[in-house]
């Protein structure tokens, strides 16, 4: 049954943009074509349509032709929609009244036979008009908004976003599962291009989370469950017990001395051990032990126990539950940032057997400890300073076939930096960077690789290295210079991988908590690569930082400045505005027979047992049309894309009639 | 004043809507003191010539059943057309294009060669398929020609109303004719049936939980029965969700899930395809390989979800069968 068209009187502007349209599509012939439809009141053509004469133009034809809809036929929904939407509100008209008829990107952009080109855009147009005419008037939806944001993840980018919010005088929480936040800024020796102590620039902003009246720190956290939606987000956290009383403990350390059980430190990435007990690094916030659980022996029953027995203050405490913490928050920023693709999946490079081929980050350890105690370099496996040094580009990167396909974006930088460094702490050694290309494109960037290369006789050889191996304590590498075509073998003391950056582990549970869209990769997907890159597709949820994709310091601080400004401008007023363009059911065709609460991805289908039918929380209601297309009864529509419309508009495209001009 | 004229026509159909009106048992006695019936091959004996001197218009109703696929049954349709008020499909095969519509996956030979000389109860080594015209004696016998496409009432002539079910529950029937002799029927193009799907009125809709996932599509045998039990809960497919509501739960209450005979709502212009989209949002897997797995544990997709409806959907059957 379709349903009554309301006879609609509709004006039809369409744009030349200058040539881009024009230039291949007889916009005048489409006018005319067009304005011939029934219901069309005015068809006309203007230079630019969406330059201020091009507004007026709109203004002063809706009130002559006294216009109930119209169309602008230009470029696409993304660019301009919300331009004319706007406009159509201001001469009075409901917004939804108001259609973007794609002739540019779809039709003149990629065509180049102008009559097939001007038909097509007949077809386009035509459709809308069919689309159009079955629309109906739709308020924004408002809902209310909590003024309290959740940052996942306390490196420089959560780290950030929560100072900018903060400041800004809006409550933030920030959670870290990690026993101190800083994240991966804070393993770092220093940074390209000026060489400033990363640490230095980190660990002021740390010590200002902790301090700050908004922010509710919470590290050694995990997101455990969350429901609601924009603006009102439910938020279950599990903070994992340390089983320290930070209270009571005065930071004696003899807790440490104590303990007889010695496991890699994250921090120093295996280069150096620490105890059970620890504290991360000595600029750790919190700055308290943490007890680790998998390690500790004394979790288990009578098997250890020594540094309760040292504790004068009792401030152990293996009885420590975890705790559980509910809170509701408008809107939450993932900045879960990332992990290096292990060396283990590297076979071609020794698959991590081989004790001197360390990856960019361990490597960075060993720079930050030659400069923080003047140790020297150390190589792991026998403690000399190593003469020779291999850093080894896209290792595990630009690889689809074995590998990840995209570009790491940091690596070509720090290798150059890493070398530098190697070479002014040890200038007789000797260091080679193996790459694919530079991709210096950051500001000073180029120029910093320049110094490598020339201040710093870092030599860079162009090619990709085949094998690495062991051979009388040497490591040997194998690569080839494409540039003089010949096969080069190095015996060194030190091999530096490079390796891709890929998302951090817990990235994609918590983006199935959230219902955020991962990419192939697993980073976090952005709403629009280019228009909206700090939102994701889940109304509140936003992103920052390197759990979206490779990224250096600066551009991370940016992303979390973007995605802090974006969600400060989303909590500053007190209730939100959404699209209306979401799922709506008929009561009086809906059975109840749940299917749509399977599919909907953001739980906002709910079934209504005194109707017996499953109604639309026109909050949570993304329009994504999942339960759209799923509904058996066809009692769930999309508004103003409702079946019958796409029916008509599709034929309208297919229909021969008028099309021929 | 005379009474008003019905009339009742077969064509391409089990006998089962016959049947149905018999069924009404003694419900049929005021209905055939009310009009009367003209005309009923399967009952009564009446010529097509009985028809065709009828004035345009002269019958009140006419209710037909079956599909659509021979010339001498859209001949008659469409002469019954002409000469009734109303015409009124009756059953699945009339409406939607019934079992007989699952023709349309094959092409006319496929199906008298499987019928006339595949089957193993068939003895015919001359390889004889049944002829429009053939000699005998000197004698040129004539047969009705077998169309290529199954089609529904409506895709041959103007339906007016709509009695759905293989074969409708006797209850519509009996509210069709009231509705007829009372002069309150609803506007044209109505399917005379609830505006639901089944999952309104079923007696298992209090045990179904509101998500659903199925790592396997069992057959009935394969679960042991409970009749509080959703069917889709069990992995059992049941066509509830996709079928219009007013058989009473016929199948239902025999433990039987639905198989879809009553056709879509309104708002949905393809029931096989609605069943597909809905079934496949049920499968708990996002691996390629085990949804295939899944999906091959049904068996008969096509038969399955399109048994009524092949011919009234959008596909109308296999696009491929003429180049077979």
């Amino acid at each position: 049954m379709s349903a009554k068209k309301p006879s609609k009187r509709i004006g039809v502007f369409i744009c030349h943009c200058g040539g881009n349209i024009s230039s291949v599509i007889d916009v005048e012939k489409l006018a005319q074509a067009i304005g011939k439809l029934p219901g069309v009141a005015l068809s006309t053509t203007y230079q630019y349509v969406c330059s201020a004469p091009g507004q007026d133009l709109i203004r002063e034809k809706v009130k002559e032709h006294n216009l109930d809809a119209y169309i602008v036929a230009a470029c696409s929904h993304t660019l301009h929609e919300t331009t004319f939407r706007t406009l159509g509100k201001e001469t009075g008209l409901n917004p939804y009244q108001v259609e973007i008829a794609n002739i540019r990107e779809q039709d003149s952009w990629v065509h180049d036979d102008p009559q097939k080109a001007t038909s097509k855009a007949v077809r386009i147009i035509r459709s809308v008009i069919e689309k159009l005419r079955l629309n109906e008037d739709l308020l924004p939806i408002e809902v209310p908004v909590t003024k309290k944001v959740l940052i996942v993840g306390a490196g420089i980018a959560g780290i950030q976003a929560a100072l900018d919010i903060a400041n800004a005088g809006y409550k933030v929480t920030l959670l870290e599962k990690r026993a101190s936040i800083g994240g991966h800024m804070a393993q770092i020796s220093k940074t390209f291009p000026t060489l400033d102590c990363s640490q230095c620039i980190m660990t002021p902003r740390m010590v200002e989370v902790s301090h700050h009246k908004n922010i509710e720190l919470l590290t050694y956290s995990e997101v455990e469950d969350v429901a609601g939606y924009v603006g009102n987000f439910k938020v279950k956290i599990k903070k994992n017990p340390i089983y320290i009383d930070p209270e009571k403990c005065t930071l004696c350390d003899k807790c440490v001395e104590v303990c007889p059980v010695e496991v890699d430190s994250e921090h120093d990435r295996g280069i150096k051990k620490r105890k059970a007990i620890y504290i991360p690094f000595p600029q750790a916030v919190p700055a308290t032990y943490t007890l680790d659980v998998h390690s500790c022996l004394g979790l288990l029953p009578i098997a250890c126990g020594e540094c309760v027995k040292v504790c004068e203050p009792q401030a152990i405490d293996y009885d420590m539950e975890p705790q559980f913490i509910e809170d509701t928050f408008g809107a939450i920023i993932v900045s879960t940032g990332y992990e290096l693709y292990p060396v283990l999946n590297l076979e071609e490079y020794g698959a991590d057997q081989i004790p001197d081929v360390v990856d960019g980050m361990q490597f960075e350890r060993l720079l930050y400890l030659d400069s923080s105690t003047g140790c020297g370099i150390k190589r792991p496996s026998d403690g000399k300073v190593p003469g020779e040094v291999v850093f080894v580009q896209c290792a595990g990167s630009r690889d689809p076939e074995l590998h990840n396909a995209y570009c790491s974006r940091i690596c070509c930088m720090y290798t150059s930096k890493q070398a530098m460094l190697y070479k002014s702490a040890f200038p007789e050694g000797k260091s080679y960077i193996f790459y694919i290309d530079i991709r210096s494109g950051g500001k000073g960037y180029e120029e910093f690789v320049q110094r490598a290369r020339e201040e710093h006789d870092v030599t860079y050889l162009r090619g990709k290295v085949s094998k690495i191996f062991q051979e009388d304590g040497k490591v040997v590498v194998w690569g080839a210079d494409t540039l003089t075509g010949e096969k080069v073998e190095i015996k060194a003391d030190l091999v530096v991988l490079a390796t891709t950056m890929v998302p951090s582990p817990g990235t994609k549970d918590l983006a199935n908590k959230l219902k955020l869209n991962v990419d192939e990769h697993g980073f976090t997907q952005e709403a629009h690569p280019k228009l909206r890159p700090v939102e994701s597709l889940s109304a509140g949820v936003f992103m920052a930082g390197c759990a979206q994709s490779p990224r250096d310091i600066p551009d991370t601080v940016s992303s979390a400045s973007g995605a802090a400004s974006k969600v400060m401008a989303m909590i500053s007023g007190d209730v939100l505005e959404r699209e209306p363009i979401i799922a709506r059911v008929d009561e009086d065709i809906c059975s109840g027979c749940k299917m749509c609460i399977s599919v909907c991805p953001y739980d906002a289908r709910e079934y209504n047992s005194d109707k017996n039918i499953v109604e639309v929380n026109s909050a949570k209601c993304e329009a994504c049309g999942s339960c759209v297309v799923t509904c058996p009864s066809g009692a769930t529509q999309q508004l103003n894309f409702a079946d019958t419309q796409i029916k008509e508009m599709v034929r309208a495209i297919l229909s021969d009639k008028e099309s021929s001009e | 004043m005379s009474k008003p004229k019905v009339a009742l026509y077969w064509c391409s159909s089990c006998g089962g809507c016959e049947e149905s009106v018999v069924d009404l048992a003694q419900d049929i006695l005021p209905v055939t003191s009310a009009v009367d019936i003209i005309f009923w091959p399967v009952a009564m004996d009446f010529k097509y010539s009985d028809i065709e001197v009828l004035q345009d218009g002269e019958i009140a109703a006419t209710l037909i059943n079956g599909a659509i696929r021979m010339d001498e049954q859209e001949h008659i349709a469409k002469l019954l057309r002409k000469k009734s008020q109303l015409i009124i499909a009756h059953g699945s095969c009339a409406h939607l294009g019934g079992v007989v519509g699952l023709a349309n996956f094959y092409k006319r030979e496929d199906v008298l060669g499987e019928a006339f000389k595949e089957v193993p109860t068939v003895k015919n080594p001359k390889g004889i398929l049944p002829q429009v015209k053939t000699e005998e004696a000197g004698r040129e016998l004539e047969l009705p020609a077998l169309h290529d496409t199954v089609k529904t009432l409506d895709q041959v002539v103007q339906v007016d109303y709509y009695i759905p079910g293989c074969p409708p529950p006797p209850e519509l029937i009996k509210n069709a004719f009231a509705a007829i002799l009372e002069n309150k029927l609803p506007p044209k193009g109505t399917v005379l049936a609830e505006k639901k799907a089944l999952c309104d009125s079923c007696s298992r809709k209090e045990s179904k939980p509101d998500k659903i996932k199925l790592s396997k599509f069992k057959r009935l045998y394969e679960v042991e029965w409970d009749p509080e039990k959703c069917f889709l809960e069990e992995g059992i497919i049941c066509l509830g969700p996709s079928t219009r509501d007013g058989c009473g739960e016929r199948c239902i209450k025999a433990n039987f899930p639905c198989r879809g005979c009553f056709g879509p709502t309104d708002e949905v212009l393809d029931q096989g395809a609605k069943s597909l989209s809905y079934l496949a949002s049920l499968i708990d897997s996002d691996d390629e390989e085990e949804v295939k797995k899944i999906i091959d544990s049904i068996p008969d997709m096509a038969g399955l979800f399109y048994r009524y409806s092949l011919a009234s959907s959008i596909l109308r059957g296999n696009i491929n069968r003429g180049t077979k």
